[in-house]
């Protein structure tokens, strides 16, 4: 980091940032007042999913792409298993899709609540790390933890072990549990429940910096339910089309600062998916338990403040404990952990909402099953240009603070999207020139 | 409540030299008192590690560190008296390493009495791919010294 000349000519650079999956970095330069440059780079190297699927039979997808991230293997499990079932006409219905929402349940409270309290709060709280928060915070953080711990147990018991999970195929399951497995997994979700309520109290009662940004918001929307695995593609600025149409309305592009593809929708630009995304979009489908915590944390039935996202993680942890009690108490094991198939040529698409968003794959296959190409659109690949936008608009209203929070600030921004950089390049370090 | 000792091997067989604690487990099979707890865990989750260890006087952690050594070198930590060094990082191939889950107990005044991290250096962290040869001579030479310590 430098010392700035004078005021309006400073400049500020972090060559790395923390509390992110992955590694890129931030350059942004300001002149005379003026921010000249915003640009959200990711130099992790790239990891080349998409060629190595190719020749793969569409069975190993689920497990490959599984190991593209550690925090929401479920996720690309999802998205690709789906993906193929659309080619061989197969329908998840009953138990066998239940349980396909009760595994996500347990991405979603691991995911969202390693972000919302060990990586995101400190920032709320002025703490270099959830580390030397802990000591000031010891009960917050030890809930967060054992409610951590709560999601982590729901993916062991479904995918046969908690990182990168191996039970999830193509047309179902390997093993399906039994009602009782399940149930053992009660007495702790029904602590998580009034946990995760104090959750969403606490994170609403942090300080948030006053900015609306007007995001098209997109994500995949069920007309039943808060979405996981199923659902059309939907914005606030009218986007609607079919999974299959994901190409049609969005179109990925390279730009030399990212080793990642940047997504952006056609003919218009940026867009925001993740937690907003959602809650913005399928607010009326969350539980009443869920928007009333919701309204006592101050929120309404949509928000566009980045900052609060991370109320909305811990309101979507409370949905998915609910939601994973639900399911827990409705489950028969069935039949048969699967549904049978048969194998043809085709192109499928799959989109799934993984913690941090929509998560995308198209799959082409030869009559044989093999994979002739595949397309990989991450969460965070598609959230760089807002997450770009927000920089700016940051940096535009908070240019008289000292660089010191300053860079704070903008770290935090990052944040808000608890990127995953890994994933996007198949991404953090910050650079700010003031001149 | 008041087990003597605990072994925990961390890391990811899936990558490469992440796999080294399984493996110092593995290697510990019939060479421990049967009351000595042996707990494999895939990464440094805090929550998991504090569980581990709870209520255990003496805790060994097997793990894939990266400080610059020679691949395979052994060192010995004692995190119970201070964090481990600056240039050493226990490695976790996702979210919160082992070293920075020791320093959450710590802050939570969760720590064990005594707290050994063996740390094997390791180089490649690829999927897919087992451990290197110097990795695994690193393996053996954790495993005999916590046989050692714990006998």
């Amino acid at each position: 980091m430098s010392t700035p000349s004078k005021p309006e000519t400073r400049s500020i650079s972090v060559d790395y940032l923390a509390r992110v999956e992955g590694e890129g970095n931030l350059k942004v330069r300001v002149r005379d007042g003026q921010v000249e440059i915003v640009e959200f780079g990711i130099f992790e190297p790239p990891r080349f999913y998409e060629a190595f699927l190719r020749g793969r039979r569409f069975g190993d997808a689920p497990d490959i792409t599984a190991r593209i991230c550690g925090i929401c293997p479920i996720a690309y499990q999802m998205s690709s298993a789906h993906a193929m079932e659309s080619i061989f006409g197969v329908k998840m219905d009953g138990a066998l899709r239940e349980l396909r929402r009760l595994i996500y349940c347990g991405e979603w409270i691991e995911s969202h609540v390693l972000h919302a309290f060990m990586l995101h709060l400190p920032d709320f709280l002025g703490y270099q790390s959830a580390i030397h928060m802990a000591a000031d915070h010891r009960d917050a953080v030890e809930k967060a933890l054992r409610l951590k711990k709560v999601g982590n147990d729901i993916v062991t018991v479904l995918g046969g072990r908690e990182i990168h999970p191996i039970n999830v195929k193509v047309g179902g399951w390997y093993k399906v549990p039994t009602k009782k497995e399940l149930e053992a997994l009660v007495p702790n979700l029904e602590w998580a429940l009034d946990a995760a309520t104090w959750a969403v109290e606490f994170t609403g009662g942090l300080p948030f910096p006053e900015i609306e940004q007007d995001f098209e918001y997109v994500s995949v929307s069920h007309p039943d339910e808060y979405p996981f695995n199923e659902g059309r593609l939907v914005s606030n600025k009218g986007i609607d089309v079919p999974v299959s149409g994901w190409n049609d309305v969005f179109e990925e592009v390279h730009v030399a600062r990212s080793n990642a593809l940047q997504s952006k929708v056609r003919e218009r630009g940026s867009y925001h998916c993740g937690p907003l995304a959602r809650y913005s979009l399928n607010f009326e489908k969350l539980s009443p338990r869920v928007q009333q915590a919701a309204s006592k944390a101050g929120l309404g039935p949509t928000c566009f403040n980045p900052f609060k996202s991370i109320v909305v993680r811990c309101l979507e942890t409370l949905h998915s404990v609910e939601e994973a009690l639900r399911l827990i108490d409705a489950y028969e094991a069935p039949a048969r952990p699967d549904v049978p198939f048969e194998v043809k040529a085709g192109e499928g698409h799959g989109a799934s909402e993984a913690p941090r968003g929509m998560l995308y794959h198209r799959y082409r296959l030869d009559e044989e099953g093999y994979i002739l190409d595949a397309q990989i659109c991450p969460p965070t690949a598609q959230s760089q240009m807002s997450i770009e936008d927000d920089l700016r608009r940051v940096l535009e209203t908070s240019l008289d603070l000292p660089d010191d929070e300053l860079q704070w600030r903008l770290e935090q921004t990052v944040r808000n999207y608890d990127p995953c950089i890994s994933c996007a390049t198949h991404f953090l370090k910050v650079e700010i020139d003031r001149g | 409540m008041g087990e003597d000792a605990v072994v925990i091997g961390v890391g990811n067989p899936d990558r490469g030299d992440d796999g080294v604690g399984t493996e110092v487990l593995a290697l510990l099979e019939g060479r421990l008192p049967a009351e000595v707890r042996r707990v494999s865990l895939s990464g440094g989750d805090p929550a998991q590690l504090l569980e581990a260890w709870a209520g255990a006087r003496r805790v060994f952690i097997a793990d894939a560190m990266v400080s610059g050594a020679p691949v395979g070198t052994v060192r010995r930590f004692d995190t119970a008296a201070g964090p481990l060094p600056a240039e050493v990082q226990l490695v976790s191939t996702h979210a919160l390493g082992a070293g920075a889950a020791i320093e959450m107990g710590r802050a939570l005044g969760r720590l064990p009495a005594a707290l050994v991290v063996y740390g094997v250096e390791g180089s490649s962290f690829a999927i897919g791919t087992g451990l290197g040869p110097a990795v695994a001579a690193g393996a053996a030479e954790a495993a005999s010294r916590i046989v050692e310590e714990i006998s």
